[in-house]
């Protein structure tokens, strides 16, 4: 159906704009979700960086520490964790939705999907934290 | 409370204007009425040129969704005492075309359900005489609430990424071709593999989620994806592993 077609009547469709995901506040927390991703890689470079100047002796482990105490760095890293935790928490709540177990014939409950992922997400916190701060 | 109540109406016609216009009209506040009535009571009393689509007033054919101060709602089981004071802000549903007022240009949703293959496929018919196909009740409980979608698509207004890209199959379409998917009469689960695992099927689907909360029957077609995103990826894992076995 298009205006060209004479006779029939011309629709009329309003496509989203390009603010769509501020006009609800499930789709801007559904943006945020998506856009903590960026903080889950900002994450993992830095930790890679970590792990090179681990290699390249105390000296340059040194240096990169003093790095991160640049006092722009350690609020972008208290955002980036804060992005990395909600990713994590809507990431656990959401395996339930996508993961069906049925045993016996009856679905097992959502809350027996989730919760071993915060068992794992709380036993490993233990086991770093315990590696940091041993020392 | 007032006695009446200001409601909104969305007003197109492709003949007068490039753009819809809002036009007001005073409605009785009762009760016991809903948007519905309200519309029907706008075209039998106040103005017989407006358009909209109904025919149940119960929440079973679908008919009259729309947008109701910016949510997407059965007009049928929308009270307007949940607005008062007012004004209720009525439009068409977002996402399809609209031919007037509030109907919108379903054929889109049509014809990407019909190519889901919603019913059930059978691979070595029965004969009559052996009768029905049984069913337990754990078996039903499989797919029972993807059933429940009375395609009235709510879901589609809801869902940005089917506002953003319309080829997607949508929420409703892959909810129902799960239904059957997942219902152990069926046997038509590979051919409806294609339609379902191509981009435009669930990998699309971002899970923004509001498909689910939408629905006005507890249908949640993003589980429904998300659950057919795990199946596809099994299914493509064990192709790769065992290339001798049969789709």
């Amino acid at each position: 159906m298009s205006a060209g077609s004479g006779r029939l009547p011309r629709p009329y469709l309003r496509r989203p704009s390009a603010w769509w995901w501020l006009g609800r506040w499930t789709y801007l927390t559904f943006m945020l979700r998506d856009f903590s991703c960026v903080f889950m890689a900002y994450f993992v470079v830095v930790t890679l960086l970590q792990i090179r100047a681990l290699g390249n002796g105390p000296e340059a482990y040194a240096a990169f520490e003093a790095h991160l105490r640049n006092p722009l760095l350690i609020v972008l890293n208290a955002i980036s964790l804060l992005f990395v935790v909600y990713h994590a928490v809507t990431f656990f709540n959401a395996a339930s939705t996508a993961t069906v177990v049925r045993v016996g014939g009856k679905r097992v409950p959502d809350f027996y999907i989730t919760l071993p992922n915060y068992i794992a997400w709380a036993a490993a916190s233990v086991v770093v934290a315990w590696l940091v701060l041993r020392a | 409370m007032a006695e009446t109540i200001a409601v909104e109406v969305a007003r197109y016609s492709p003949e007068r204007g490039s753009e819809p216009i809002y036009q007001r009209y005073e409605v009785p506040l009762r009760k016991d009425w809903v948007v519905l009535d309200a519309l029907n009571y706008i075209k039998d009393r106040v103005d017989g040129s407006l358009s909209f689509r109904w025919s149940c007033r119960m929440g079973i054919c679908g008919s009259c969704g729309m947008t109701v101060n910016g949510v997407e709602k059965l007009t049928c089981e929308t009270f307007l005492w949940e607005y008062a004071p007012g004004p209720v802000r009525v439009a068409p549903l977002r996402n399809f075309p609209v031919l007037r007022d509030l109907v919108i240009d379903m054929t889109d949703f049509m014809d990407k359900l019909a190519k889901v293959r919603p019913w059930i496929i059978r691979q070595d018919e029965k004969a009559l005489s052996e009768g029905e196909y049984l069913q337990t009740p754990d078996q039903l409980e499989t797919y029972k609430q993807f059933s429940m979608c009375i395609n009235c698509m709510l879901c589609y207004a809801a869902c940005p990424v089917y506002g953003l890209d319309p080829t997607f199959m949508g929420p409703a379409a892959i909810a129902l071709a799960q239904r059957y998917n997942m219902d152990s009469r069926d046997q038509g689960a590979s051919q409806r593999t294609d339609i379902l695992s191509q981009h435009d099927g669930i990998w699309d689907c971002t899970f923004v989620e509001e498909c689910s909360r939408a629905c006005p029957k507890g249908v949640d077609p993003a589980a429904a994806i998300q659950q057919y995103k795990l199946t596809a990826t099994t299914e493509w894992f064990k192709s790769l592993l065992m290339p001798w076995r049969g789709r």
